[in-house]
């Protein structure tokens, strides 16, 4: 399955480092609807294990796929409520 | 059992209206004791409270980092400015933040050299460099982040008054006239605390 068919919305934090991937996606969460899907595109290598990490500790988020190629990270985000 | 007392429990067939009446009143009490301790126990979500000290550019990070990470997390967040952390908060000085070259055992460069004259400016220049060149955020930037999120930067007063800082000195957003007492009654309730 295709993920990126799934995403309402793209964020793009390539070039930013921690922490501006993780606030920039949780500020691009609180603008969606319930059952939307944001993609988040990162260079920061770091941000396969952070936002892992926010998205586990974080309610009303789930993280639902993340990918990874030439220096890329791709990651998921559904808001659930 | 006494036998010279009147045994109440034999002498009637049921509790009396009056006890009932206070059982009902403590039932009544103790379901809305539980109820608040609900109420409660859902508004407490997470909280963090920072202590930052420092004032150099390197370690103007770790607390702005973590405090808009914490943030991010839907955490309450509470960061107390002391000492030369203050300049942190402060419009102007924030700006201009500075790496010290000496006493730094990772700088490369050996402590005779760097207790130059011009040698902090010069490590300065090389960290800021880096840091523009990596896409780390400024601390202008994380500042902002922070302070959007909703993030208590808090500036301690004593040491406003002892540096002769002004209210309007800082960035707009900044809470003033606090002390350790806040700071403290502050970490008493909150979940993590660091001292950086």
């Amino acid at each position: 399955m295709s993920m990126e068919t799934d995403a309402t919305e793209t964020l793009d934090v390539k070039g930013l480092n921690c922490p501006m991937p993780v606030v920039k996606t949780k500020g691009a969460i609180d603008d969606l609807d319930a059952g939307d899907v944001l993609e988040v595109v990162a260079t920061d290598s770091g941000s396969m294990s952070d936002i892992r990490g926010w998205a586990d500790a974080t309610p009303g988020v789930e993280l639902l796929g993340q990918e990874e190629g030439d220096g890329v990270f791709t990651h998921y985000v559904e808001k659930t409520e | 059992m006494s036998t010279d007392t009147p045994n109440r429990d034999t002498d009637e067939v049921g509790p009396t209206d009056a006890t009932v009446e206070e059982l009902r009143a403590q039932v009544e009490d103790l379901q809305s004791q539980v109820a608040d301790l609900e109420t409660e126990a859902a508004d407490d979500g997470t909280s963090m409270v920072v202590i930052a000290t420092k004032g150099t550019l390197d370690m103007a990070y770790p607390p702005l980092i973590l405090a808009s990470t914490a943030a991010a997390f839907g955490w309450d967040v509470t960061v107390f400015h002391t000492f030369w952390a203050l300049d942190i908060l402060h419009e102007e000085r924030s700006k201009n933040l500075k790496l010290s070259a000496v006493g730094n055992p990772s700088m490369p460069m050996p402590n005779a050299v760097a207790a130059l004259p011009g040698m902090d400016s010069v490590a300065t220049r090389m960290m800021r460099k880096r840091i523009a060149d990596n896409g780390t955020a400024t601390i202008g930037e994380l500042i902002e982040v922070s302070l959007d999120q909703g993030v208590d930067l808090q500036a301690c007063q004593m040491t406003m008054d002892l540096m002769d800082y002004e209210d309007e000195d800082f960035f707009d957003g900044v809470t003033t006239g606090v002390g350790a007492a806040t700071a403290l009654s502050r970490m008493a309730d909150a979940d993590v605390q660091l001292m950086i």
